[in-house]
């Protein structure tokens, strides 16, 4: 279980990085926390020619905060972010969905931005960009632009960043006032793949929405109603429904529409009651 | 020669540090992996089948040879130029090679081994050697293997059933024909495996002059098995030594099935012509070790009113995989003796088949037949409890084996040593707060919870007859291949020029700290502390005393091992008493060995006991009449009760008999059905205990294992034969959250048949655990079947009843199931729509260069015929990607209406076929609307190490090729919605499922 | 950093365990390749290569990393610190070790050292940490041996002979 060999690049810059990848395309990819590409090599189910390792650009170990967003750049670790001074206040659902992400050890080496890229459909950070309307900003060569989630992700480990493109950093909207936040998943092990992951936020209006991962290809968001409301449970069933749930090893199509009526529900009366 | 007996007691029983802890604390544990290697030496990788069933057309090993670094390819035409095929334990015409001979017949099954200077050369050269296989249909369940319309695996057998005996014990027909009661359950038990973490290793030299092989291999026994590899090898027993490493990380069993490796990578050396070494990685070991068999088992029982059984039925179907590996079928006979577990029952039915499927072989795996048996036997004395509206555990107890009646000789002819089973059950339900625990389920329940609790009783059978598989042959057949029985242990003790002790076994030790047990024991014998004791555990088959018993296995350490070191040192003792009391001029009967001197009844005159060990090698004119030496003895011990099936096909199938009682508390989440165990208890009778510490170690990790296998683990293979369960991301091996730890009790009845007292213990829990979770779930939930692992979207069903539909049609319909037998079919349908007329989207799907521009990473389609096309394909998903040819057909044309498109791919990450109809028909809007239907199947290595997420990612690469068609074809309406057509012409170009 | 070409061996440097190694590795050699079989520090085992199991676990720069997930050449330049460097002093068990040996939290030892180096980077950084935390960070590490419990036994006994300052836990 080796790699099929590659060539390595440590880059000193977002410049040199954005250039290398413009340059080399589809062969080259970003190596941050290596998380999950360092398995993918080891099983040869990727083989790149060329590795970029961004971990040593000083200016991609940021995270920002202007009020609005929380500006997290490339470099970031999870670790970093989940002992992010003031997390807890400034955006409570990464706060909460954090402690799911993986397992502690590889949290302290995986980077947020490592894990928006490869877009699995269980990856919590992913949920959460897409449950806060969050934005990834991608650059290639000196051209930047920034997609909102809900464009970016596109499929199974699919997203809308071209091959040329790197992330250079993905925004979090910090809490909005009023609003209120819970997380949930649920897995047949602690730290696996969630089978169900729930992110809800509830408004001052009292309206809802759910965000939900590890059943459709991407992380999918829906507004519901309150959930006293009357048409609540069928607006939660649709959306169930709607993900087109797939049966596999772990857990059937059946059991992933429960889990989203169920959890999900649980999740958002939850995000309710903190809001109260 | 009268001697006094050893300070008994002294350091056996105590839970003293082991002497092993230092080195592995430290990182100076010596695994196979750590060992230095001879300089010169290559490194092995295995080309596995990514087939479930097929046979190879050719095997080109040419661009593999070619690459620098590569010194050798070998394939199945070398294992049997200089090997033979494996003894099979049945009369059958059966191979069993450790290669692929023309076809495959499990997925992960080698078909070429590549050996280079480097681990990574020798993969590289993998992704060189291109094979051509034929895919046959595949069977996986051992049920569907006895059709008449089943494939068959290996054709000179000419069916899949290999082995099939009936047993009849007492009366059973008449038995069944007077109770009142027939009691029946058919119950499945999983594949699973024990998974040690570290995998296996072999190194090997082939030596021309001495024609012999020097293999070293964390292999752990039993060495009947070196018997199998030399003649496999085709050389003598005394030409191939076989040694182990000190340390090995953890084998359960598992490490017995490491031997078709040894012979495959020694014959590499061989032809390699340099010393060869291979780790095994975590892949291979998921794909190509061994599991524990998989059972479907039907069992009756006749039952009294009040519970009472007076007989069983038993139809056992075994399935262990493509191959009958030694010592298969052990795993369905090892529990012969004691199919009626912890009962008197003394009619007995029994009808064992055997039978072979598309899956990986099956070897030893803790508790080794017990899951199987206990699973059957424990679900339906809690099923008679229930029919009978009684309590189980009353069930349980007016069955049990009556206390006065042991040594008890049960139906099937195991002679069970010493217990008394119930007040082992009355003590675990005082100690174990049995009361306590009911009054929890009641009150959970009242408040609307779902709590179950469950019972199962059990017997641990240990020291193993190795006599007992010869019961898959008729008494005749037996007759004629001539008795098989006993259990040989050896031990060895070695006195040195300054009389310090070493004692060498055979025991090959996986981690339960055989050195530290044997320590004590040795000590007490000669009055020294453990720590003046070295032990040795790494066997050299060239040199130590050992027999085809030695190894690790049937929990045998403490009941034989240990007790063979005991009499070793007691021979050995008895002479340096002699000894002494020459040099004491003190009576033989004075003599005391005592804090490392030796004495004659007074402290102050006594020599050091060093002196009276090395008197030997200085001074051997000195030594008493009639003692030759004392520097050297070797015990071997084998039990007398342990002899070979007889004509009647009684068999005392081994020689100890641990008594297990468990109950547990389970809840299940009313919404997420997640089990949780609230309480687990688990009485143990193992006989006189050596070291507490050791043994709680033993019950806890047996338990560990139990529940994952109850809850968690399944090694899942698709009916297409390709393997589900490829990673540890998917095989679910329980962590710290998910393993409860258990109330450990103890009852000790010391057995009469073994040195010490002692039985085994470390597989016990492997047996009980997953019966009694079940029992517990059945309990809470109020349902006949549970089906291991307890999944909870099972339970999930049942417990949520019908499902609500939705308002609305949902967006994307969810797939047909797939059901053809024998294949994983994937099927589909969709639709799209693009702006260009259909003539011109009929052409397009026609034209190879339109095609070449849509397909996404097409290096060429050519077009071979009007109707049939070739492309060469680059296909990823994320940072996976790959190569992949493609073929595909066109049939059934109705220009401009529809076509059938049929293919195939195949490539290093997998392959694929399929078919799929698109029809096109015009919009309103002078559009096309395309619509598809489709039918895939797709395997290979993605399928079994990214199954989670090839759904999704065949839609990514469809979704891909219907964009790039849209554009072509004039934009299509906005985004592109289908999901769903990916997999038809995925399954089509390449990538998986 | 040049670009290191795919075809060579190019050199590393390691502080390992305080003291500076140095070594070869082509760049797709995986840090426990180079630990065990460059530097011949075979302490860390390696038991999934896909990152899972968490028996490969060691600090770089002070952190919990899987050794598997990484490259030698990623860290090139880094403070690795292994099992062989939990010692306190030839011969003497560290704290955390000795806890293992007196609770019997170890078997076949194969897992046992990722299993002390997580506690190690976890008791430096929370010395008051819980048994629901020690659980919870203990969940990236597989052991097929002991049940598991055993090792939380020891891991509660290091944090308190640890916080309680005891040297002398012998």
């Amino acid at each position: 279980m080796k790699s099929a060999p590659f060539d390595y690049l440590r880059v000193d810059s977002v410049e040199e990085a954005a250039q290398v990848l413009a340059a080399e395309g589809g062969d080259a990819r970003i190596i941050a926390g290596g998380q999950s590409l360092m398995p993918m090599l080891a099983m040869r189910l990727a083989t790149p020619a060329l590795l970029v390792d961004i971990m040593h650009v000083e200016a991609l170990r940021r995270i920002d905060d202007d009020g609005k967003v929380l500006r997290i750049g490339a470099g970031v670790r999870q670790r970093t972010l989940e002992h992010h001074a003031g997390l807890a206040e400034r955006h409570p659902l990464l706060a909460k969905a954090l402690p799911w992400v993986g397992h502690s050890q590889t949290r302290a080496r995986g980077t947020v931005c490592g894990s928006i890229a490869h877009a699995d459909p269980s990856a919590e950070l992913a949920l959460v960009l897409m449950a806060c309307g969050g934005t990834v900003h991608l650059r290639a060569g000196r051209k930047k632009r920034s997609v909102a989630a809900a464009d970016f992700f596109t499929g199974m480990m699919a997203t809308a960043k071209a091959e040329n493109e790197m992330i250079e950093a993905v925004s979090y909207p910090v809490a909005a006032p009023g609003h209120s936040y819970a997380y949930r998943e649920i897995a047949r092990r602690h730290g696996d793949y969630a089978i169900v992951g729930c992110a809800a936020t509830a408004r001052p209006d009292g309206t809802t929405s759910l965000a939900v991962a590890g059943v459709a290809d991407q992380p999918m968001v829906r507004d519901l109603p309150p959930p006293d409301d009357s048409g609540f449970f069928d607006a939660l069933n649709q959306f169930a429904w709607d993900l087109n749930a797939r049966d596999d090893l772990h857990a059937t199509g059946r059991y992933r529409r429960d889990m989203v009526r169920r959890l999900g529900r649980q999740t958002i009366e939850e995000a309710v009651r903190c809001r109260d | 020669m009268s001697v006094a007996a050893p300070s008994d007691g002294k350091w056996v029983g105590q839970s003293l540090p082991r002497v092993e802890d230092a080195a592995l604390l430290t990182g100076r544990g010596r695994y196979i992996d750590d060992l230095p290697v001879a300089p010169g030496t290559l490194h092995a990788a295995i080309l596995r089948s990514p087939h479930g069933h097929a046979t190879i057309e050719a095997i080109d090993v040419a661009r593999a040879l070619a690459l620098p670094g590569v010194a050798a390819v070998i394939t199945g035409d070398d294992v049997k130029r200089y090997g033979s095929s494996m003894v099979v334990g049945v009369k059958a015409p059966l191979d069993c090679w450790p290669i692929a001979i023309d076809k495959v017949r499990y997925f992960g099954e080698p078909v070429a081994v590549v050996v280079a200077e480097s681990r990574y050369i020798a993969e590289d050269a993998l992704d060189r050697i291109d094979v051509r296989y034929v895919p046959l249909p595949a069977v996986i369940d051992p049920v569907a293997a006895l059709e008449e319309d089943a494939p068959v695996l290996h054709e000179r057998l000419g069916r899949n059933l290999v082995s099939e005996r009936a047993f009849r014990y007492g009366d059973p027909e008449a038995a069944f024909a007077a109770a009142p009661h027939r009691i029946a359950i058919d119950v499945r038990y999983p594949r699973n495996a024990c998974t040690p973490i570290e995998t296996y290793g072999v190194i090997a030299e082939y030596d021309p002059g001495l024609d012999g092989y020097d293999v070293t291999a964390n292999f752990q026994g039993p060495f009947s098995i070196h018997a199998v590899m030399a003649r496999a090898l085709k050389v003598p027993g005394n030409r191939l030594r076989l040694r182990t490493p000190p340390d090995s990380g953890g084998s359960f069993g598992v490490k017995q099935g490491i031997f078709p490796y040894v012979v495959l990578v020694a014959i590499a050396a061989r032809v390699a012509g340099r010393p060869v070494k291979w780790i095994e990685d975590r892949l291979e070991h998921l794909m190509g070790s061994v599991t524990a068999t998989n059972r479907a088992v039907t069992l009756a029982a006749a039952v009294e009113a009040d519970g009472r059984i007076t007989a069983l039925d038993w139809d056992q179907v075994e399935d262990t995989g493509a191959h009958l590996r030694a010592p298969e079928p052990a795993t369905l006979y090892r529990m012969h003796g004691n199919m009626t577990g912890a009962y008197a029952i003394r009619n007995v039915a029994i009808r064992n088949r055997v039978v072979l499927t598309n899956k990986m072989p099956t070897g030893l795996n803790r508790g080794f037949g017990g899951p199987q048996v206990y699973f059957a036997l424990e679900r339906l004395v809690h099923r008679i409890a229930t029919t009978l509206k009684l309590d189980p555990l009353d069930v349980i107890r007016r069955n049990l084996i009556p206390a006065e009646a042991f040594p008890y000789r049960t139906a099937t002819g195991a002679l069970y040593d010493s217990g008394n089973y119930q007040e082992a059950i009355a003590a675990a339900v005082q100690d174990g707060g049995l009361a306590d625990l009911i009054a929890r389920r009641d009150a959970a329940r009242a408040e609307g919870r779902i709590y179950g609790i469950g019972y199962t009783a059990a017997v641990e059978p240990s020291v193993s007859n190795m006599g007992y598989i010869t019961a898959v042959l008729t008494p005749e057949e037996r007759t004629k291949a001539g008795p098989k029985n006993g259990a040989q242990a050896s031990a060895t003790i070695s006195l040195d020029a300054v009389g310090s002790v070493s004692v060498h076994v055979s025991s090959t030790p996986q981690g339960q700290g055989h050195r530290t047990v044997l320590a004590q024991v040795v000590a007490d014998a000669f009055g020294l502390t453990p720590a003046d004791v070295r032990v040795v555990t790494e066997v050299d088959t060239s040199r130590d005393a050992w027999s085809i018993a030695s190894g690790n296995y049937s929990s045998r350490f403490a009941p034989a091992v240990a007790g063979a070191a005991r009499i070793a040192a007691e021979r050995l003792r008895a002479k340096l008493a002699a000894i002494a009391a020459k040099q004491l001029d003190a009576d033989l009967e004075d003599i005391r060995f005592d804090k490392g001197r030796v004495h004659a009844g007074d402290p102050e005159r006594s020599l050091a006991f060093g002196r009276i060990a090395s008197t030997s090698h200085w001074a051997p004119g000195e030594l008493p009449q009639g003692i030759e030496h004392a520097i050297r003895e070797t015990a071997f011990w084998t039990p007398p009760e342990l002899t070979a099936p007889d004509a009647q096909d009684n068999v005392n199938s081994s020689l100890c008999h641990g008594f297990i009682f468990d109950f547990c508390g389970v809840e299940i989440d009313r919404e997420t059905a997640a089990v949780r165990i609230d309480k687990y208890v688990t009485m143990h009778d193992c006989g006189r205990i050596l070291h507490p510490g050791m043994v709680a170690g033993q019950v806890t990790g047996g338990f560990a294992h139990a529940v994952g296998a109850a809850l968690l683990e399944e090694t899942a293979y698709a009916p297409d034969g390709s393997l589900e369960s490829g990673t540890l991301a998917d095989y679910l091996i329980p962590t710290v959250m998910e393993t409860p730890e258990p109330l450990i009790l103890h009852y000790e009845s010391p057995s009469p048949f073994t040195p010490l007292g002692a039985k085994g213990v470390g597989e016990g829990n492997c047996m009980s655990t997953p019966a009694c979770i079940a029992n517990a779930v059945a309990d809470a939930l109020g349902i006949e079947d549970v089906t291991l692992p307890i999944r909870s979207s099972v339970l999930a069903e049942h417990l949520h009843g019908p499902e609500p539909e939705p308002l609305r049609p949902p967006r994307v319909a969810p797939p047909a199931p797939a059901t053809k037998a024998g294949e994983r079919v994937l099927t589909g349908e969709g639709e799209a729509v693009v702006v260009a007329p259909r003539q011109q989207v009929w052409n397009m799907l026609l034209d190879p260069d339109v095609l070449m521009s849509i397909i996404p990473g097409a290096h060429g389609v050519e077009k071979v015929s009007e109707t049939k096309f070739t492309a060469d394909v680059t296909l990823g998903v994320g940072p996976v990607k790959s190569r992949y040819s493609a073929d595909i057909e066109l049939s059934d044309l109705d220009e401009p209406n529809g076509v059938t498109l049929t293919g195939g791919t195949q490539g290093a990450l997998g392959f694929g076929k399929g078919s799929g109809r698109i029809t096109l028909t015009e919009t309103e809007k002078g559009g096309t609307r395309i619509g598809y239907t489709y039918q895939a199947a797709i395997g290979g290595k993605v399928a079994s190490i990214g199954g989670r997420l090839l759904d999704g990612a065949a839609r990514v690469v469809i979704g891909q090729f219907f964009e790039a068609l849209a554009r072509k074809a004039g934009g299509g309406s906005g985004r592109l919605h289908v999901p769903g057509f990916v997999k038809r012409l995925l399954a089509m170009i390449g990538i998986a499922r | 950093m040049p670009r290191l070409s795919a075809d060579r061996r190019h050199p590393v440097t390691l502080n390992l365990n305080g003291r500076t190694v140095r070594g070869e590795a082509e760049p797709r050699m995986s840090l426990t390749d180079f630990l065990r079989h460059e530097i011949g520090a075979t302490g860390t085992h390696v038991g999934c290569e896909h990152g899972v199991c968490g028996a490969c676990t060691v600090l770089i720069d002070g952190q919990t990393a899987r050794a598997c997930l990484a490259l030698a050449v990623q860290v090139d330049g880094s403070d690795v610190k292994t099992v062989e460097g939990l010692e306190e002093e030839p011969g003497r068990l560290g704290v955390i070790q000795e806890a293992f040996r007196e609770h019997h939290g170890l078997q076949c030892g194969f897992c046992t050292p990722g299993f002390l180096m997580t506690l190690d980077a976890l008791f430096r950084e929370r010395p008051d940490a819980d048994e629901d935390l020690i659980r919870e960070t203990l969940s990236g590490h597989l052991c097929r041996c002991t049940g598991y419990a055993p090792i939380v036994r020891a891991a509660l006994a290091a944090r308190d002979w640890l916080r309680d300052g005891e040297t002398d836990h012998a």
